[in-house]
């Protein structure tokens, strides 16, 4: 098993964290100030039904003369009209904020989705599909909620408690001070708790994940499951996965559900404190009964913020933790990337020289010991070897999807690593043995190869498509096929067979038309007829290009101008196959074995 | 592909029906009556909660009148009520504590219990539904229902019982205040139908907003997903100017819907916060005016002003809930979607029995026709087979000529449009489930390998199952495999893990893994879908050696049959290996014999079998020719051997 090369979370503190997101997504601090001054506003809009409170009391009802019901009319009408305007700022600094993030998250989104795509193959394998995809949605996604749930919160919740305290200050000092005495220690004891939560949820998590990598076997491996008819076990294995997610989410909530409401029993025991003590200073003549009957409702500014601190925080601390996720992606160094003072490299006829080349892929044994080639522009080249002999890392280095740890690999004459990875790939082309389809149509997929960017004309693209089935000799196969050049290709190419997954990629590869084709044994499903035709076509058709040919079959090195035999990480043949196989080494004996099989 | 979507019918549908109205109390109704003990007592917890709130305001209200007021005014009596307001108030703050531990302790625990529910359901139904129906429908999409459809669809469940309560809540508040003044009691509570028509506007409006965005979500995690899965690709053809393109365009709609569905919110939660606070307004105007004609004292006003203000946010509640429906509908319908989808392939009753040796395969007339472009596209036609105990078939034929099509129909993966396929005599569509599987092994093109051991990837049980294979029959499997040494030099051996967090096994060491899972099964029917594509010719060669040998060596006597072997093949030496040949061509059979019969009579057979003799020839007479001519320069050849 090898470790992921992309980390699980960026390192960076709470505030680093922050710091470097607003660097990358810059589109989330635009305006921040007017947004602010307009949320000051909005939390000010909080404080007129308590203000309005005690001067009805105070100076209406209580009032000299009896209730002065006009008096009390007026005072409401503003304050209504004051309560508006309050609103109206709480919708403007929402808007506000959602933009602006958004845009920045989707930024964030893009810049890390480019940026797994320019890791090395070799890093992307390291890391889970699934794992990678997550970084640019749901831990994109948490960001985002917590932004339109508890960022606007947590905003809005501070600047009342700072606007409460203020009025509060102004009617008394000492009741403000018992307030704040009472709701701090509650502060932090729920803050303690919160990490008791907080693992809580982690096992959550936890669980879920657990249950999807289940779920997953039973959907993934459907086939499978009923060819070996293991369903009952399969379906066992996801019950527990499902029961344990439920007991782990109703643990979490226990402790969440207990935690919340020892908040609002302390909340609301703050009531009995300001009536007993309110009143005892209003007695000493230090505040009126409005006033009192004022800091009722004031304290209620003070219960959901506290309340929900522990679960903004929390959420808080996931959206990092996303962040920080996201992050890691950007943070992982580019192990095949261009260098400063990169070439392009022109097109033309290529020819490839390996040079003392090694090869140890990361915390694994050498694969390659010290490999010297020399390949000749224009030549069909078969490399062959048994499994394990190397022969494909040899297919690798050579397209550049890693770099040798000795020695170099030159591409007319030029180290690959002083190319720019853009002329390198439009001049080299790998065909991996497991041609990977896209969800769309034959024709789609082939296309696809068209570079940079298929023609915007449909017809275009259909007679380039059909140029190329025809030049490769498919043009039957595509008759066969239920819809022709539309038939759908489904998930990841499902809905062909293995053989004629490779007969798309082939066609693609064809129509992205490099000066050097590798092909790791790109043909290894498709009947001998078909591969044989299709060998032939590549010949007629890639005159003046180069081809190096991965293969176990050996007609594909009967067919090549020269074949380099490799046997445990070393070139140990290199010559014409009729001379090779005259000669009694590795490839005669290869090619007996060969013969004997297929006649 | 959106296949697989109609055809449902019956009344025990999961699917709901009706209005939206309808089919949102269907959906709440039917959550709830699935856990009724936990969501009676978190309703009764809730009901305690919302008569503890109207109590608290309502203590709030007399602590004022009996004791605040009248004590700084300078009444001594007053003054000696202080603490017994205090008292009263902590009484009424720990039963409303209380009520909302409850609440929340069950409503959790009821909401935990419908997930698992969902979940439960629906891998039970990608356990039962047919590889087509899965080919039909993403992976990606089936487990978002597990996980995002199923979040959205119980997301109503976090706050209902909080949201009955406050109905609880409203009806105590409005008998209280309808006591107290009928005038104040009306300005108190139009906030309530105030509250409820916003939320209906609301709903309106945050319905599509949500779906759209829960849709893009969802393509936005595809096209990275897929992307993803083609990163080598990418990487080889250096497009991935192509595909950030691709992912931006998704995820700047996806950005646009998340704007929209905060627009929504952010005019919504200000309206639902403005409107308590105008009533609280509204309650201190009227008060006044009640206590200027001596209807009503500063209590009541009080009372009905703290009221609203402890209601602003239970109330919302009602929101919560009405915001989580539209979403919850959704996601309700993406499930019942997949739970109500009907399996084509119900097992029958009968069984199989287990005699010695090979089964007997019989195919009658078989045809697979499937949907494409409004019409049906032909897989297979008029196939008849005949398939004695024992015997070894190859199945040849180019690409795309029906080969998986036929074997799969053997492990019955799927049934035939036409004709039958018989095991033994026995329709494979009568026999019971599980009947098939016992007995038939099929090792397809691409290996599944479960996250778990080297064992367990092997057996396909757990350790004490009844049946499961000891250690020794393991090794055995592996051995004829030629897997045996790679297990070997894992750490851990038989149990190492395996899968995406385990070791990753090469292509050809899957394919040899899949064949000792299959082997291990000591089935009388092997089938081989082109099983070892992935492995060395010489690798191939002793594999199906050993199985030729491994076969022979389990009957009970020497006149025995051995098992019967299906296998797409190509490479002749598989082939060689064959008792009979069929060769399938445009989904027909276009001829069945021995290898040298038909490589004798059959000319389509004999261009696939002879393949690369006839290109090693034509090869050879090109160079001679070349010789001849004087011709060096490969590179030049085709300028003038092109025929």
């Amino acid at each position: 098993m090898s470790t992921s090369r992309i980390a699980a979370a960026s390192e960076l503190g709470v505030l680093a964290t922050l710091r470097r997101g607003v660097q990358i997504s810059p589109q989330i601090v635009d305006g921040l100030w007017l947004t602010l001054a307009l949320a000051v506003l909005a939390a000010a809009g909080r404080v007129v039904v308590p203000v309005a409170v005690q001067r009805t009391i105070d100076d209406g009802i209580l009032a000299g003369g009896g209730p002065d019901a006009g008096r009390v009319a007026l005072l409401t009408g503003l304050a209504a009209g004051a309560v508006v305007v309050a609103g109206l700022c709480t919708a403007v600094v929402n808007v506000r904020l959602f933009r602006r993030t958004e845009a920045g998250l989707a930024a964030l989104r893009v810049q890390a989705f480019r940026h797994v795509h320019d890791l090395s193959t070799l890093a992307q394998g390291t890391e889970r599909r699934g794992a990678l995809v997550s970084r640019v949605t749901s831990d994109v996604d948490t960001i985002s909620l917590f932004v339109q749930w508890g960022g606007i919160q947590l905003l809005v919740s501070t600047l009342q408690v700072l606007v409460a305290t203020a009025l509060m200050a102004v009617y008394s000092w000492q009741l403000t001070l018992v307030v704040w005495a009472c709701f701090v220690p509650l502060f932090l004891v729920l803050r303690r708790a919160q990490g008791t939560v907080n693992r809580a949820y982690a096992a959550v998590r936890q669980a879920v994940g657990a249950m999807l990598g289940a779920i997953s076997e039973a959907v993934v491996g459907a086939e499978t499951v009923r060819a070996y008819g293991v369903a009952a076990r399969t379906g066992r294995r996801v019950d527990a996965a499902v029961e344990h997610t439920r007991a782990t989410q109703a643990r979490a909530q226990l402790l969440v559900s207990s935690v919340f409401s020892s908040g609002v029993l302390v909340a609301n025991l703050v009531l009995a404190v300001v009536v007993v003590v309110g009143t005892l200073l209003g007695v000493g003549g230090g505040l009126t009964a409005g006033q009192v009957v004022a800091f009722l409702f004031l304290v209620q500014l003070f219960t959901g913020p506290v309340q929900q601190a522990t679960e903004i925080l929390n959420e808080l601390q996931n959206a990092v933790a996303g962040w920080r996720r996201v992050l890691a992606v950007l943070e992982t160094p580019l192990d095949v990337a261009d260098a400063d003072d990169a070439t392009a490299s022109p097109r033309g006829p290529a020819a490839v020289t390996l040079r003392g080349v090694r090869y140890a892929y990361p915390d694994g044994p050498e694969v390659l010991h010290g490999v010297d080639l020399e390949l000749p522009a224009r030549r069909k080249v078969a490399v062959v070897g048994r499994t394990g002999s190397g022969k494909t890392t040899v297919a690798k280095l050579v397209a550049r999807l890693m770099d040798p740890t000795e020695g170099e690999v030159l591409l007319d004459g030029v180290d690959l690593r002083r190319l720019t990875l853009a002329s390198l790939r439009e001049r080299v082309v790998l065909v991996p043995q497991e041609g990977f389809l896209f969800d769309g149509t034959v024709e789609q997929n082939v296309a696809y190869g068209l570079r940079p960017d298929p023609p915007s004309d449909p017809a275009e693209t259909r007679a380039r498509v059909t140029g190329a089935v025809d030049a490769l000799g498919l043009t039957d196969w595509v008759a066969g096929l239920p819809r022709g050049l539309d038939t759908p290709v489904g998930q990841r190419g499902e809905a062909l067979s293995a053989g004629e997954r490779q007969l798309v990629a082939i066609a693609r590869a064809y129509l992205a038309a490099p000066d050097l084709l590798v092909l790791d044994e790109a043909t290894s499903a498709v009947d001998p007829a078909a591969e044989v035709r299709i060998a032939r076509a590549l010949d007629s058709l890639t005159s003046g290009r180069s081809t190096i040919t991965i293969a176990h079959r050996l007609s594909t090195a009967e067919a090549s101008d020269l074949v380099v035999v490799v046997d445990d990480g070393r070139v140990v043949e290199v010559g014409g196959h009729a001379e090779l196989a005259a000669a009694g080494g590795v490839y005669a004996r290869m090619h007996a074995s060969w013969v004997a099989q297929t006649r | 592909m959106g296949a697989g979507r109609d055809g449902r019918a019956g009344d025990d549908r999961t699917t709901l029906s009706g209005s939206r109205l309808r089919r949102s109390a269907t959906l709440v109704w039917r959550g709830m009556r699935s856990e009724p003990r936990l969501y009676v007592l978190a309703v009764g917890a809730s009901a305690v909660f919302g008569a503890a709130t109207v109590a608290v305001s309502r203590a709030v209200g007399w602590a004022t009148d009996a004791v605040v007021v009248p004590a700084i005014a300078g009444d001594p009596d007053a003054r000696s009520r202080i603490w017994v307001a205090g008292l009263v108030l902590a009484a009424v703050a720990l039963t409303l504590a209380l009520g909302v531990a409850g609440r929340r302790i069950w409503a959790g625990y009821g909401f935990a219990a419908i997930q698992a529910h969902h979940r439960r359901g629906l891998s039970r139904q990608y356990l039962r539904l047919p590889v087509s129906w899965h080919r039909a429908h993403p992976a990606g999409r089936l487990l978002s229902a597990a996980s995002a459809d199923v979040e959205a669809a119980t997301g109503v469940f976090n706050p209902l019982p909080f949201a009955l309560g406050v109905v609880v809540m409203i009806g105590v508040a409005a008998g209280m205040l309808l006591a107290v003044d009928v005038w104040l009691a009306v300005a108190a509570l139009l906030v309530v139908p105030a509250a409820i028509a916003a939320n209906v506007v609301f709903q309106r409006h945050m319905t599509p907003a949500v779906t759209r965005a829960q849709q893009l979500r969802a393509e936005v995690a595809d096209v990275a997903h897929e992307s993803f899965e083609g990163a080598l690709l990418v990487t080889s053809l250096g497009t991935a100017d192509r595909e950030e393109r691709r992912f931006a365009e998704r995820t700047d709609a996806l950005r646009a819907a998340n704007v929209r569905v905060g627009t929504v919110r952010a005019v919504f939660d200000p309206v639902i916060e403005l409107l308590p606070s105008l009533g609280t307004l509204a309650v201190l105007g009227v008060g006044t005016w009640r206590a200027s004609t001596g209807a009503v004292d500063a209590g009541d006003v009080v009372t009905a002003a703290y009221l609203l203000t402890v209601m602003a946010v239970p109330v919302r509640a009602f929101g919560w809930v009405l915001g989580e429906l539209p979403r919850a509908l959704v996601g309700y319908d993406r499930i019942a979607g997949i739970l109500d989808a009907p399996s084509t392939l119900s097992p029958g009753s009968q069984a199989l029995p287990r005699a010695a040796g090979g089964l007997a395969v019989r195919l009658e007339g078989v045809g697979v026709d499937v949907p494409a472009a409004g019409t049906a596209a032909t897989l297979l036609d008029g196939v008849d087979l005949d398939v004695a105990p024992g015997t070894t078939v190859a199945v040849v034929g180019s690409t795309g000529a029906g080969k998986t099509t036929l074997v799969s129909l053997l492990a019955r993966l799927s049934d035939p449009t036409r004709g039958r396929v018989l095991l033994d005599d026995a329709d494979v569509r009568d026999l019971a489930a599980g009947e098939v599987p016992a007995q038939v092994a099929l090792v397809t093109q691409q290996t599944f390998v479960f996250e778990d051991t080297v064992r367990a990837n092997v057996t396909l049980a757990d350790p004490g199952d009844d049946g499961a294979p000891d250690d020794a029959a393991v090794w055995e499997a592996l051995r004829v495999a030629r897997v045996d040494d790679v297990v070997r030099a894992l750490p851990g051996g038989l149990d190492a893990p395996l899968g995406e967090r385990g070791a990753n096994l090469s292509g050809g060491q899957r394919q040899r893994l899949a064949v000792a899972r299959a082997l291990v099964r000591r089935p009388r029917l092997l089938v081989l879908d082109d099983a070892t594509s992935a492995v060395d010719p010489r690798v191939e060669a002793e594999i199906l050696g050993s199985l030729a040998s491994a076969r022979g060596g389990r009957g009970d006597g020497d006149d025995v049959p051995g098992t019967t072997v299906v296998m797409v093949a190509y490479r002749m030496s598989s082939v060689a290996l064959a008792d009979v040949v069929v060769h399938l061509e445009g989904g027909r059979v276009a001829d069945v014999g021995p290898h040298a019969d038909l490589l004798a009579r059959d000319a389509g057979y004999r261009a696939l079998a002879t393949a690369y003799e006839q290109e090693t020839a034509r090869r050879a007479r090109e160079l001679a020719d070349e010789a001849a001519a004087g011709e060096r320069l490969p590179g030049d050849e085709q300028l003038e051997g092109t025929p």
